[in-house]
């Protein structure tokens, strides 16, 4: 089944390039997927567009095989934003942040019941926070802060999880949580979908990734081999690669989707 | 002498008491929004609602109610299209509010304009038993919307995209809010005055930061400040003789000020005795 599909979509802010050239993207149930890319290859636009958080300027999409404009299941879907959102005047702590994640599951206006406060604290669990649930969110380190988003989309019980750059300067000690708390979902039938500048500890989980170029996908299958700093013989690259199907990305010999 | 023994004092404290209460409730929202000036603009149009009673013959509460939840929820449409910067619609706001109130009243003869200073700076003392049950009826709508909606409102305020993603009415609740402080606005101007209503939706607010750890705490004790300001600044303005309104916030001002110092001292003296005599454990162990 298809969990999420994008076809020929196209965005575009004011009259410059596209930063979405006609992308196609097709997600299927129990998928890990990685989309990758250098910073401003449309990675990041890419999955706001698929979750309609930016308009399409043309094309469709699709959330577990209904239109955008008329899918109401997002109680589905779990999304892991890039950073805490701007709304901090007021502290809040990590449980009444994760416990926004209920609330698409929860019904609006209904009372809050057992379970869901169940779901929350094994959510907190999950990403190793107990100790931390009732500490204002802006007392956290970066990496803390990232894992208190994974909770907030795992407390609603998503069946797909959409992550962008959960790994994006976190240090290590979350990367590998985020591995270890990503494994167990999808081995629980989960779908997800991660957007990543590097994939780090989570390249393991991943059975496809996509990499766009300038707006365009330029690659969809294996994860790519590492280029540029990655390639360095210095690189403390822990996981191996059978070479046999290491395809070379990007195909114009420019430096690579790591970019960095 | 005691107060409660005559009626319009006892009607004073009491709306004054459940403005104290309100006012903060929705205050929390603001602040966290980062939007803590909201309230003035918006009590800057209820002025020209205010105008719009006196020159219709209708009660100015109910006037200001509409004017200013129109207002409220034309700022609301301009945020969430983009098409203005927040400082610049609170701007247009705030002048077109004063210019229209003073020049309909201007319109509405001699009599309105001293009128119009009540609801400029308040005027607790002459509360009538139904100015009363208007604020109390309102009151109640408030604290429906602020604490029954407050995880919906919460998820809103904290992140707006995230709160799209979940499915959650994102405009609808943001109207609710808009229409909420507008509302709290009038029921306070009998009481601290439009020029001052502000004052009461967020002072206790930043005080209340000072002390709680979460947004919930953050809500529960700003009400609670808000309600023992409004309380002690009503007794202190009889004593004293002057405007309840302005004792109320130079109260507010004053418990932000002393809770500030603590807080910041606590800090320092506390800091010491957090540091940790071992290095922390790292929060995962890697498997050898």
């Amino acid at each position: 089944m298809t969990v999420l599909r994008v076809v020929a979509g196209v965005v575009r802010y004011d009259a410059g390039q596209p930063v979405l050239d006609s992308v196609n993207l097709r997600v299927r149930r129990g998928e890990t997927v990685a989309l990758l890319g250098a910073n401003g290859s449309g990675k990041s636009t890419l999955i706001r567009a698929a979750l309609g958080l930016v308009p399409l300027q043309s094309g469709q999409v699709e959330l577990f095989g209904t239109p955008l404009s008329r899918f109401r299941g997002w109680k589905k879907i779990g999304y892991v934003p890039q950073r805490l959102g701007a709304g901090s005047g007021v502290p809040a702590t990590v449980r009444e942040v994760v416990a926004a994640g209920r609330l698409a599951r929860r019904g609006f206006l209904r009372p809050s019941g057992a379970a869901d406060s169940a779901a929350i604290d094994s959510a907190i669990g999950a990403v190793g926070l107990a100790d931390r649930a009732g500490d204002p969110v802006g007392t956290l380190s970066g990496g803390q802060q990232q894992r208190t988003l994974i909770a907030r989309a795992l407390a609603g019980e998503p069946e797909l999880l959409v992550l962008d750059e959960p790994t994006a300067g976190v240090d290590e000690a979350s990367q590998l949580m985020f591995a270890a708390v990503l494994r167990r979902f999808v081995a629980d039938g989960g779908t997800v979908v991660v957007v990543a500048h590097e994939l780090g500890p989570l390249e393991p989980l991943v059975s496809r990734a996509i990499v766009l170029h300038h707006g365009e996908v330029v690659h969809d299958g294996a994860v790519p081999a590492p280029a540029g700093h990655h390639a360095d013989p210095g690189h403390d690259h822990v996981h191996p690669h059978a070479p046999a199907d290491e395809p070379q990305v990007p195909p114009r010999g420019e430096e690579g989707w790591s970019g960095s | 002498m005691n107060i409660l023994s005559y009626d319009f004092l006892r009607n004073a404290l009491i709306g004054a008491l459940v403005i104290g209460l309100i006012a903060p409730a929705v205050g929390t929202y603001l602040v966290q929004r980062r939007m803590s000036l909201i309230g003035d603009g918006i009590g800057h149009i209820a002025l020209t609602g205010v105008a719009v009673g006196f020159l219709t013959g209708t009660s100015p509460v109910l006037t200001a109610v509409i004017v200013s939840a129109a207002g409220a929820i034309t700022i609301e449409l301009l945020r969430a299209y983009g098409r203005l910067s927040g400082d610049i619609a609170l701007a247009l706001l705030f002048y077109g509010g004063i210019a229209g109130g003073v020049l309909l009243v201007g319109l509405a003869g001699n009599k309105s304009n001293a009128n119009l200073l009540s609801y400029l700076f308040g005027s607790l003392l002459t509360t009538s038993e139904t100015d009363l049950a208007l604020i109390a009826g309102l009151s109640v709508v408030v604290l429906l919307v602020t604490v029954g909606a407050r995880p919906w409102l919460f998820a809103v305020c904290q992140d707006e995209e995230y709160a799209r993603v979940a499915g959650l009415p994102v405009r609808a609740l943001n109207l609710a809010l808009a229409v909420t402080a507008a509302v709290t606005v009038t029921v306070a101007m009998r009481a601290v005055g439009l020029l001052l209503v502000s004052a009461l939706m967020v002072v206790p607010v930043a005080t209340a930061q000072q002390l709680a750890r979460g947004f919930l705490s953050t809500m529960v004790t700003a009400m609670g400040i808000g309600i023992t300001v409004a309380g002690v600044g009503v007794f202190v303005s009889f004593d004293l003789d002057v405007a309840p309104g302005a004792a109320i916030v130079v109260f507010a001002l004053a418990v932000f000020v002393a809770v500030a110092v603590v807080a910041a001292v606590a800090r320092k003296l506390r800091r010491p005795a957090l540091q940790p005599a071992a290095p922390e454990p790292p929060d995962v162990v890697l498997a050898p």
